[in-house]
């Protein structure tokens, strides 16, 4: 029998999990719980090509979600544009400013990156907050309907706003895990994945360290960007937290946690992490204690991140 | 095709290459013996850029070198298989021969790729390992292979022979002197000064900074200063 290679067994373990999950729905909400693990493993995918990839670490990418998804919150209103041209907007912003944040900061080595991109985050955050006129402040500020449920109805396809949801959050996560995996193989991806190795001998096989890194940088912040839109335009509605520390801070958890070099496993540390808080709801004012705990225990036994460490036991109990 | 001149370096405040000259003309070994902290590695570094100079000249192949960041020297001609080998150890054996030839798209990949594989049969049998998997020997051939990927005109190669068994030693120089036959011109830094002055056309001497000796490989291996300070003999 052919194996899989592990592109294709990734895609098709995803797109089983789009498809099968909600034959074990019990109740509408699961659906919102389900493209919520969606949207936030499209934002890890992004993490897995910068920190999984080439090795470098942001502790500001939620600034990247607030702009996508403040976007299609302030463009529908202030430009006119439908939602959708909005989120393509919020792209091309987030990637400009990744562009503008990291050229001078990426020909450094080392820690410069997470640092700069902490502060970046915490700037964005606080201009969402403070702008009141514009970004409504802390209170948030309501976001317009996408409007495509409107059109499938118009087209005889009538299915609940849950679900609707939960298939776009799916696919829109199916693409970009499929890009994701692409670049992995491409000569861009293994030049990537060598410059996390060594920088001094990807130089030397003639490869423009800064310049890679910034692109994937530019990458992830679209992705991040990507996820901020679906957010806003689900929840019809957006607040500053989705640019806060704390979802940077979030997204890179998720990714070492499911482990950042693995596409698969950066999902399933974003399903871990975003069922989690749900689950643990029993233990009331004990949740976060908890969550803390699990987190590090998990980290302790499982060191390499989620999917890696069990494949690696499931193969040791193969040989 | 390499012309050194007036080559300074320093790290930080210390400065470390007191003006090197040196050349290597086509299609020679040229081999710099010295030993631990005379300045070799950083010379090889400054020659393909991953060191900036203070001062001094690098010209290659007629042009002017020094000013042509790192990772453009080899779409030039110059590869540089550096100190302790420095192959991707997280990325197979394969994935390791297919970034020397990151510069390329064409067929040629795949024939220079056989071409590597003939030449250390070993890394076709672990093409599809982890390279960090290998053992010391098979990563010096990994990382030389990975070095030819690129087609250099030039070769600069950083003690091969570092923690490696004799046989295997004289496996890799062999491989070496074998490179002439391939056009490939080799400049090889080595603290086994007798291994590689046997196998290279001309020697310098480097100690503390300085050249201090040069001359044809067999005139160098019979002068009896060198005879006790590096060969122990």
């Amino acid at each position: 029998m052919p194996r899989l290679s592990a592109k294709s067994a990734t895609l098709l373990v995803l797109a089983a999990l789009v498809v099968v999950s909600p034959l074990f729905f019990p109740s509408g909400y699961y659906y919102r719980v389900g493209a919520l693990i969606f949207v936030n493993g499209l934002a890890v995918t992004g993490i897995v090509i910068l920190t999984g990839y080439a090795g470098q670490i942001s502790l500001g990418h939620a600034g990247f979600a607030g702009i996508g998804g403040y976007a299609c919150a302030l463009a529908p209103v202030h430009l006119g544009l439908p939602p959708a041209l909005a989120a393509v907007l919020g792209v091309l912003i987030s990637g400009a400013l990744a562009y503008l944040v990291g050229r001078p900061i990426l020909r450094l080595k080392g820690y410069y990156l997470a640092v700069a991109t902490l502060g970046f985050g915490i700037l964005v955050s606080m201009v969402l907050n403070n702008e009141r006129q514009l970004t409504g402040g802390p209170d948030g500020i309501i976001v317009p309907d996408l409007g495509l449920r409107g059109l499938l109805k118009d087209w005889g396809l009538n299915i609940s706003n849950g679900e609707f949801w939960y298939f776009f959050c799916g696919i829109a996560l199916l693409i970009g895990a499929w890009i994701a995996l692409n670049l992995r193989q491409s000569p861009t991806g293994r030049a990537l994945r060598a410059l996390h190795g060594s920088e001094i001998a990807a130089q030397t096989v003639g490869i423009d360290v800064a310049r890679l890194k910034l692109q994937a940088f530019v990458i992830s912040a679209v992705y991040a960007s990507v996820a901020g839109s679906l957010l806003a335009l689900q929840n019809k509605f957006i607040t500053p937290d989705v640019a806060g520390f704390m979802h940077s801070i979030e997204m890179v958890t998720m990714a070492v946690l499911g482990g950042a070099g693995s596409v698969l496993g950066a999902i399933l540390g974003a399903g871990v992490l975003t069922l989690l808080p749900q689950v643990l709801t029993v233990f009331a004012e004990f949740e976060q204690l908890v969550l803390g705990l699990v987190m590090m225990l998990m980290m302790i036994f499982l060191r390499e991140g989620l999917l890696p460490s069990l494949l690696r036991k499931l193969r040791g109990r193969d040989e | 095709m390499l012309t050194v001149e007036g080559l300074r370096s320093r790290y930080g405040r210390i400065e470390v290459l007191h003006g090197i000259d040196l050349h290597v003309d086509s299609g020679e070994i040229v081999t710099v013996v010295g030993a631990n902290g005379a300045g070799k590695t950083t010379l090889l570094r400054c020659l393909s850029g991953v060191q900036p100079l203070s001062s001094g000249t690098i010209t290659f192949r007629g042009e002017p070198l020094h000013l042509v960041p790192a990772y453009r020297r080899l779409a030039r001609g110059l590869a540089h298989s550096p100190e302790g080998r420095q192959i991707f150890t997280n990325l197979t054996v394969e994935e390791n021969l297919r970034l020397g030839a990151f510069l390329y798209t064409d067929e040629r990949v795949e024939k220079d790729m056989d071409d590597a594989f003939q030449m250390f049969p070993i890394l076709k049998e672990k093409r599809n390992l982890v390279a960090g998997g290998l053992s010391g020997g098979q990563q010096q051939m990994l990382a030389m292979a990975r070095a030819l990927m690129g087609r250099p005109f030039c070769l600069l190669l950083d003690e091969p022979s570092m923690g490696l068994a004799p046989i295997v030693v004289q496996q890799i120089f062999e491989v070496i002197s074998g490179l002439k036959a391939l056009g490939v011109t080799v400049l090889l830094v080595e603290q086994n000064a007798f291994g590689a002055l046997k196998i290279a056309d001309r020697g310098y001497v480097m100690e503390t900074g300085r050249i201090t000796m040069q001359g044809p490989s067999e005139e160098l291996i019979s002068n009896p200063r060198i005879r006790e300070a590096y060969l122990g003999l």
